[in-house]
């Protein structure tokens, strides 16, 4: 079987399609996959020539590897196949997609579960900094509590908002 | 003992670097916010208790109580953000 990189951070925009194409290929077992994919709200729509961007920042070396150990909690919490987490850095547009998280299992249970996991883990765990532009100026995003709550419901202790 | 400290997005534009060298008596992690706190300017500013602020140790989060290392990689950060 061939391995698939688990964890990508990079600038370029990534293939949906492509990504699952892969995961599907490498493992007939496959009977469900569960992507998510998070992508950058517009906050000035309706306000014709206000561009807003948002530019992401992270922790070379500590994102991959905390992605990479929740990718690990995820395969003992859920019998799955395969996970995959593409988030991408650097400056971004409205719309433009942020991050991908795919899972295979058997059945769509375990990967529907692991995929959510995985995000809800992602958002208040893995070292990464949204700054957003608007017309006002640049402003850091705040962390959310209700992220924390989302882990918590997994039995983690989030700490982060 | 000699260690690395990195800072990260809003703390990084407000201490003006992204990373330093420094000689620490510190014992813990949060000796360590303390004896930059007391820096005075931006490090008080940005590392203020009260504020949000997440601590690693060589890569790994960590609590203010985790002991300092000779050579570690110590990280202050915001909350994070991504997703």
């Amino acid at each position: 079987m061939k391995k698939i990189t688990r964890v990508t951070i990079q600038t370029a925009d990534f293939n949906v399609a492509d990504e699952i194409a892969a995961l599907r290929a490498q493992d007939p077992r496959v009977g469900a996959v569960c992507s998510f994919i998070g992508t950058v709200r517009d906050h000035t729509q309706g306000e014709p020539g206000k561009i807003s961007s948002m530019e992401l920042e992270h922790y070379p070396g500590m994102t991959e590897a905390s992605i990479e150990a929740m990718i690990d909690e995820a395969f003992k919490r859920f019998d799955i196949y395969a996970a995959r987490v593409i988030h991408r850095v650097g400056l971004l547009q409205p719309l433009d997609q942020i991050v991908l998280v795919v899972v295979t299992s058997a059945h769509r249970g375990e990967s529907f579960q692991a995929c959510e996991f995985l995000m809800d883990y992602l958002k208040t765990q893995a070292p990464f900094w949204k700054k957003e532009q608007t017309p006002e100026g640049a402003n850091w995003v705040d962390a959310r509590v209700s992220d924390d709550a989302a882990l918590a419901k997994w039995g983690i202790t989030a700490r982060n908002g | 003992m000699k260690v690395t400290i990195k800072y990260f997005a809003g703390i990084r534009e407000a201490i003006g670097s992204g990373q330093e060298q420094r000689d620490t008596t510190a014992a813990t992690l949060g000796a360590l916010r303390d004896e930059l706190i007391a820096l005075g300017g931006a490090y008080a500013d940005s590392l203020a208790r009260g504020k949000a602020v997440r601590l690693a140790l060589n890569q790994v989060m960590a609590d203010e109580s985790i002991a300092l290392t000779e050579g570690g990689e110590v990280a202050f950060f915001p909350p994070v953000t991504g997703g």
